[in-house]
């Protein structure tokens, strides 16, 4: 008999639930996005976007239920992103999945948002053991290494801000319309890397990231260039700093990539739906023997059949949550996998 | 009728099961804490002993609020889901509403309320007709002391109900004098889920994916966009 999982996600401003089929097909995949509503921000606010939750997430599940003509009666567990995230939304996606398996009896799974983006790509392609994942995005920048399901060890991350974040924060600099990562993205496509801004390396054999001094050099040259009355191409600023963050995000994942002598490489997150920093992975991992994956970029940016693929996982192995099940802002990666053994 | 009445929109938490009516079980706390964490557990505690099963319910009561802002969508998202799972209808009451019936027989005029810092309250003003409370001052999040100010208009004495009275007992009295009135047992300031689930029993139910939280306060980045679009539009 088949697994279905239903999995809910609300730890920021997509209010999103799907099914998903024995841990790996996609049975329904509903995300409501709040983008509209937090542009006029220029960024998300917090209390917005768990308003905006608690309107939609009966109408998600609907369309969820609707799509995948199924019922509560053929759902296996119900997983649910405990966090990192937002604690006001992610509140809402708790409680939801906490009423539906208690109405029907069915069992809780906790998911650790992180987890998901990873087990997006087993959506498209069953893992290999070693792997390495890249997670890229908004709040995150983690170079994570798994020798088995459900395991998950942090070789490197960010000490300061997230890639994602250093770009909205140069797309905020450069006036772009939030969100504005994208749209850095789509202009160092037609930008020439004519500015040399600093590479973060950190110590030797460090796989850490740091990009507050890359988005602080990014802001003097602009400002020292408006001072002496010159003026630099949008684009070759965006080219300029892609180039940055590109380089040493493909070159720490190439370097830990050997070290660890994994078998696959998997980048995830909302920026892995990044143009330039695709292009530089590809060419850095050919003929490699690692086998270098991108998710499709509809799993890449938040959504819940990522929560019910790591979920499906989670609930093979024996994980469950109970009805005092919170979530958890700071949520620990490695303290999650622990608790899953 | 079955009935599953959750209130976790200010500092209580409360659960209760109403079954043939009447009230067959209440659990309420009254601590700090987080009902995230409490809520399901008490639930699951009080379905128990109640001999209940969730197919079993007729009905979700659910107190819509004023209160915290967080609090208020851990009960809705409970209530709501719960109610469109099991396809049965929700009732959403006004959390001022419902700590304004503790007081149902026993004044004229009651005024509920609940203190929103800096001098605010969430409140509004409740007269007894013969078979319920009617709203005589619609609910709002105002100044007391203005609020205070606009009772004093009347000739009545108003029963004041709140787990803040404490808070402002001075300033109530200072300004309505006798007209004001309290309770002499202090659990009457606290919210009764076996109130709220009794209450729902008689009520017209809403569409579910419509209930929303009865926040009674935009959010601030909101009110101060819709400020600057007032502004601009005046340029
Ligand atoms: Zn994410």
């Amino acid at each position: 008999m088949s697994e279905y999982i239903l999995g809910i996600e609300t730890s920021c401003d997509e209010t999103a639930a799907a099914i998903i089929k024995d841990g790996r097909e996609i049975v329904a995949n509903v995300v409501a996005s709040q983008i509209e509503s937090h542009k006029r921000f220029g960024g998300v606010v917090p209390e917005i976007a768990s308003r905006h939750h608690v309107e939609q997430i009966t109408h998600v599940l609907e369309e969820t239920f609707e799509k995948a003509e199924l019922t509560m009666d053929d759902i296996d567990a119900v997983a649910v992103t405990e966090g990192p995230g937002l604690v006001g939304a992610l509140l809402v996606g708790v409680n939801t999945a906490k009423a539906l398996a208690f109405a029907h009896h069915k069992p809780l799974i906790g998911v650790h948002h992180i987890a998901g983006h990873i087990y997006a790509n087993r959506l498209v392609q069953e893992f290999d053991f070693p792997l390495l994942a890249l997670v890229v995005s908004g709040g995150h920048t983690e170079l994570i290494l798994m020798k088995e399901h459900g395991s998950f060890q942090i070789i490197g991350e960010t000490r300061d801000d997230a890639a994602g974040e250093a770009y909205d924060k140069v797309a905020r600099t450069l006036k772009l319309p939030y969100p504005g990562g994208p749209k850095i993205d789509q202009l160092a496509q037609d930008g020439q890397s004519v500015i040399d801004f600093p590479r973060a390396w950190l110590e030797e054999g460090s796989y850490d990231f740091s990009f507050s001094g890359l988005k602080s050099a990014v802001i003097n040259t602009l400002h020292n260039a408006e001072q002496r009355g010159e003026q630099y191409l949008q684009e070759d600023i965006a080219a300029s700093f892609q180039a940055s963050v590109v380089e040493v995000l493909v070159e720490k994942t190439y370097r830990a990539a050997k070290n660890h002598g994994v078998k696959q490489v998997i980048v995830a997150g909302g920026v892995a739906a990044n143009k330039g920093l695709r292009k530089a992975m590809e060419e850095k991992f050919a003929g490699e023997a690692s086998a270098l994956m991108f998710p499709p970029i509809s799993l890449c940016t938040d959504n819940a059949a990522i929560i019910a693929a790591a979920g499906s996982v989670a609930y093979n192995q024996g994980h469950r949550a109970g009805w005092d099940l919170n979530a958890n802002p700071g949520l620990d990666l490695e303290r999650y996998a622990q608790r899953n053994k | 009728m079955n009935i599953l009445a959750i209130d976790t929109s200010n500092q209580v938490m409360g659960v209760a099961i109403y079954k043939d009516g009447q009230v067959l079980a209440e659990y309420t706390t009254n601590m700090k804490r987080n009902h995230s964490i409490g809520l399901m557990p008490a639930i699951d505690h009080i379905m128990k002993e109640t001999d209940m099963k969730p197919d079993q319910l007729d009905r979700i009561a659910v107190a819509k609020g004023p209160g915290s802002y967080t609090g208020v969508r851990i009960g809705l998202s409970t209530a709501k889901t719960m109610a469109w799972t099991l396809n049965i209808p929700i009732v959403a009451l006004s959390s001022l509403e419902l700590v304004a019936y503790n007081g149902f027989g026993f004044a004229k005029y009651i005024c509920p309320f609940f203190d929103a810092r800096r001098g605010l309250v969430y409140t509004g003003l409740y007269e007894q007709t013969d078979s319920h409370l009617a709203v005589r001052k619609e609910e709002q999040n105002i100044s007391f002391e203005a609020w205070l100010g606009q009772l004093n208009e009347m000739e009545e004495s108003i029963l004041f109900l709140s787990q803040d009275v404490e808070l402002h007992r001075s300033m109530i009295v200072s300004i309505l004098g006798e007209k004001a009135v309290f309770p002499s047992v202090d659990q009457f300031h606290l919210p009764k889920a076996g109130i709220l689930a009794s209450l729902a029993a008689d009520r017209d139910h809403e569409l579910t994916h419509e209930i929303t939280p009865n926040y009674l306060r935009l959010v601030e980045a909101e009110a101060n966009w819709l400020k600057e679009q007032e502004r601009k539009r005046n340029e």
